[in-house]
């Protein structure tokens, strides 16, 4: 390791600065009772569904579509997920079903 | 108060806890393969609480002292943050002193929680929101110091089992589509995300994505919002 301990909590400080930055920021600008603009609140109703979606593409960031196996592990076990959701609308059950079946997927099938 | 709130937030955060213990066992495996021991793991876990971006500073820590280029890539690997806080300046109102972990401990699967999960009839928000974050935060603390102490010795195989964050979010997304009146906003999430991970590939796609998720939802503000008006 080429850092001495002091440059490295350093760098852990920094890290740690820019990350509670990205957290705090909004609430920084809109202290306690000072009123949210009108606009800001339309996008604090509409962007925790589009962030999932976000979110969602981000897990799957690195899954190919064009070399084997196709995404279709991921492919499968989305379906897993859907179906189960839609049958039950149990969270545990679709999480515990789509993980399990993945998981059996990657190690004894793909 | 607090304990009715902690046994209701307990059961929403046992996927996230899963994915935590088993995703911070190997950041603490990895970090004890670059050399450190299991205190580094522990402690950037309890200090910096962000994933992905943990594994990023593993690989700035061996490199060369470079301050300004930690900061600028926390600021961007986390600039997703942005969004969350927005989301939850409102629901985050009112809960005093303890707004301020909320904050600091809003990482992903954290703040997909808060965001989607009622508190049940008679439990307090802020310490629903508190222990939601916190157990979160132990678990995530508990994987990485226990990656840190053991390396790479467990007793089977997991691969695998890292995708229970990605079915956490899709389990959200779904709960989200089947309880909203309205799907434009979720749409537009997916289908920008889509375009910028095809435009920019995967490893400088969220910022993009950020600002085509802004630019759609700014434009489609008057539909959406006569949409809330006027129910289906």
């Amino acid at each position: 390791m080429s850092m001495t301990f002091p440059q490295m909590a350093a760098t852990v400080a920094l890290v740690m600065l820019g990350t509670v930055i990205t957290r705090a920021l909004p609430f920084v600008l809109f202290p306690g009772d000072r009123p949210i603009p009108a606009y800001l609140k339309y996008l604090g109703r509409v962007l925790p569904y589009a962030v999932t979606g976000l979110l969602v593409v981000y897990c799957l960031r690195n899954v190919s579509l064009t070399s084997a196996p196709f995404g279709l592990p991921e492919l499968i076990a989305l379906a897993v997920i859907t179906l189960l959701h839609l049958w039950r609308r149990s969270t545990l059950l679709s999480l515990a079903g789509g993980t399990i079946s993945y998981m059996l997927l990657v190690q004894l099938v793909f | 108060m607090k304990k009715k709130a902690f046994f209701a937030a307990l059961p929403h955060c046992l996927p996230v806890c899963t994915g935590f213990l088993f995703i911070g066992m190997s950041y603490g495996v990895y970090l004890s393969s670059l050399g450190f021991s299991f205190l580094w793991p522990m402690a950037t876990s309890i200090l910096i609480f962000a994933g992905s971006m943990e594994f990023v500073t593993a690989n700035l820590l061996i490199l060369h002292f470079d301050p300004l280029n930690a900061l600028l890539l926390a600021l961007t690997v986390n600039a997703r943050h942005l969004f969350y806080g927005i989301s939850m300046l409102e629901k985050y109102r009112g809960t005093g002193r303890k707004k301020w972990y909320l904050i600091f401990g809003m990482c992903d699967e954290t703040f997909a929680v808060n965001v989607s999960a009622e508190p049940p009839e008679g439990v307090d928000r802020g310490w629903f929101y508190f222990f939601v974050t916190l157990i979160d935060h132990c678990a995530w603390v508990t994987g990485a110091t226990l990656g840190g102490l053991v390396g790479g010795l467990l007793p089977f195989d997991t691969t695998g089992i890292d995708f229970v964050l990605t079915a956490l979010f899709v389990v959200i997304f779904l709960s989200q589509w089947l309880a909203a009146k309205r799907h434009l906003p979720a749409v537009t999430g997916v289908l920008c995300s889509v375009a910028a991970l095809v435009l920019f590939g995967a490893d400088n796609f969220i910022l993009p994505a950020m600002v085509l998720i802004l630019l759609a939802l700014t434009g489609l503000r008057k539909r959406i919002e006569r949409e809330e008006v006027q129910p289906q």
